[in-house]
């Protein structure tokens, strides 16, 4: 192997790009980035950066002097796999002929709707970010549509700000898809306790505004007047230029539990890719920082040794910073039966809670009682490791 | 110098925050070595001493940026500054601690004075 080309110039691709030099890999690297600016870190953007607080150096990815003697393509977007995984075709026109390649290509922001007068935002890249901080001043009325992690913390940073914010949420419970009914209702009642708004359990109509937004129209027939609307309703696969390689795309680029795609020397990984999970049964899209920070260096050992090379990943983690609180999760919360709170009280905003099937601990929640929590995350990776492989199927 | 404790108290793959100013964690590594940094990862304010030990390297609790017990350097940002290392000597089964005497590298947000 003596090209590889990583298509995707954020935290997944650069973290893969590290990891095959790290790796040992010599040979011509290109970085093919949609973006024009270096690599920067995403989870500020809806926390200090949003607020002004820290700056672009700041959540800079690349450290001073860095050097990974890649060729970095920026400003353009891959717009073709041939078959064969030898060949990506760029927006500029010209081609990349690899014998390795490595797909980062991210995922984008849900629009529901169309036509988005000016007010109405999403929140990904830094220039979002920027543009959505010009609309936060004190007194603003923000409308935040979509109560899960990026709406919820976009809402706290707002409200900091002095900001007026709703947050309307279609589900009846916010955050019950990664934490449950039970515990998503404690972490969702953050908004309440400092006197953010919160409708759950009504959807979004429609954006009434011509030109500018002036509010969001509910399924009840309320209207809620606003400055600005922030759109935090998901996110989808940036794979549309994989059509015709041949690689299923459902869900995200489909890889096995190391990030190997169905073409040999091309992996996955990141917000795109969609791994198999042999604890799930079944392929899952992770969208959060610490996979994509990680599984850069699994798909590269699968990358380099041609798939041989088999490097076991941790579960699960993620964070959210919220009202000045930390939330923290590991491992799968999805297919547990219970959710058991074992220190502290959901009352005081302030425990751990450990979820289970068949009795079997594989998730653990907890906003504050960090110790704990890395004891609890240290125990499920021991779990997962010993799972024997004979015991699943796949 | 600083007494920290009976070295028998801090179990191999354990870690102890001290409460100074700043803040020091102190591990015990599988191997038998015992290290300290400062507490506070250079990123933002997390107690490095709940991080993930391993060999003689801790990762952050929060955001997964590994520091090396020995040298205090870090592997890759979200971090981007070392922490400070300090001498561990153990005398008669107990741990004593002499703190850096250069200035530490704190988060934005962190006011820490430097060691004694």
């Amino acid at each position: 192997m003596k090209t590889v080309a990583v298509v995707g110039g954020s935290l997944a691709g650069l973290s893969a790009a590290r990891a095959l030099r790290k790796q040992g890999f010599d040979g011509a690297v290109t970085i093919v980035s949609d973006e024009s600016r270096p690599p920067y870190d995403r989870p500020p953007l809806s926390k200090s950066f949003l607020a002004g607080a820290t700056t672009e150096a700041e959540i800079a990815l690349l450290v001073d002097g860095e050097d990974l003697g890649a060729d970095w393509r920026t400003g353009v977007t891959a717009t073709r796999l041939d078959p064969r995984g030898r060949r990506v075709e760029l927006s500029d026109g010209s081609a990349l002929a690899v014998d390795g390649l490595v797909i980062a290509t991210g995922a984008r922001p849900r629009r529901p709707w169309p036509r988005m007068p000016a007010g109405v935002h999403v929140l990904r890249t830094l220039d979002d970010a920027l543009g959505l901080r010009a609309r936060l001043f004190a007194g603003a009325r923000l409308v935040v549509v979509g109560a899960g992690f990026i709406g919820a913390e976009v809402a706290s940073t707002a409200h900091g700000l002095g900001v007026d914010v709703t947050v309307i949420e279609a589900a009846p419970t916010p955050l019950s898809g990664p934490l449950g009914i039970d515990i998503g209702a404690v972490v969702s009642a953050l908004h309440a306790d400092h006197g953010v708004r919160l409708l759950s359990g009504v959807g979004v109509a429609s954006l009434v505004g011509e030109a500018q937004i002036e509010g969001v129209e509910l399924t009840d027939g309320r209207t809620i007047a606003a400055d600005a609307v922030l759109l935090g309703v998901g996110v989808q696969p940036n794979v549309e230029w994989l059509t015709g390689s041949g690689l299923p795309l459902t869900g995200g680029v489909q890889c096995d539990s190391y990030g190997a795609t169905g073409i040999p020397n091309v992996v996955a990984v990141g917000d795109c890719a969609t791994w198999y999970d042999r604890e799930l049964g079944a392929h899952h899209r992770i969208e959060h920082w610490t996979a994509a920070r990680e599984r850069g260096a699994i798909a590269v050992s699968s990358l380099l040794s041609g798939g041989t090379e088999r490097v076991e990943g941790r579960p699960p983690y993620f964070w959210s910073d919220q009202y000045g609180r930390t939330l923290q999760v590991a491992g799968h919360t999805r297919g547990a039966e219970s959710a058991t709170v074992e220190e502290g009280s959901v009352q005081d905003r302030d425990f751990l809670a450990v979820y289970r099937r068949g009795g079997e601990p594989v998730a653990v929640v907890a906003l504050g009682h960090g110790r704990s929590f890395m004891r609890w995350r240290k125990q499920l990776a021991r779990r997962a490791v010993s799972v024997p492989p004979s015991a699943l199927s796949r | 110098m600083i007494r920290v404790c009976p070295l028998a108290d801090l179990a191999r793959g354990e870690a102890k925050r001290l409460d100074l100013d700043p803040a020091v964690a102190i591990f015990h590594t599988e191997d038998g070595e015992v290290l300290a940094i400062d507490d506070t990862c250079t990123h933002q304010d997390a107690s490095l001493a709940d991080g993930w030990l391993e060999g003689c390297e801790v990762e952050c609790p929060l955001h997964s940026s590994k520091f090396d017990l020995r040298t205090g350097q870090v592997d890759a940002p979200p971090a981007k500054r070392p922490v400070r290392t300090h001498q561990v000597t153990i005398t008669d089964g107990d741990i004593y601690l002499t703190i850096a005497s250069e200035q530490p590298n704190a988060p934005a947000g962190v006011d820490v004075e430097a060691g004694p």
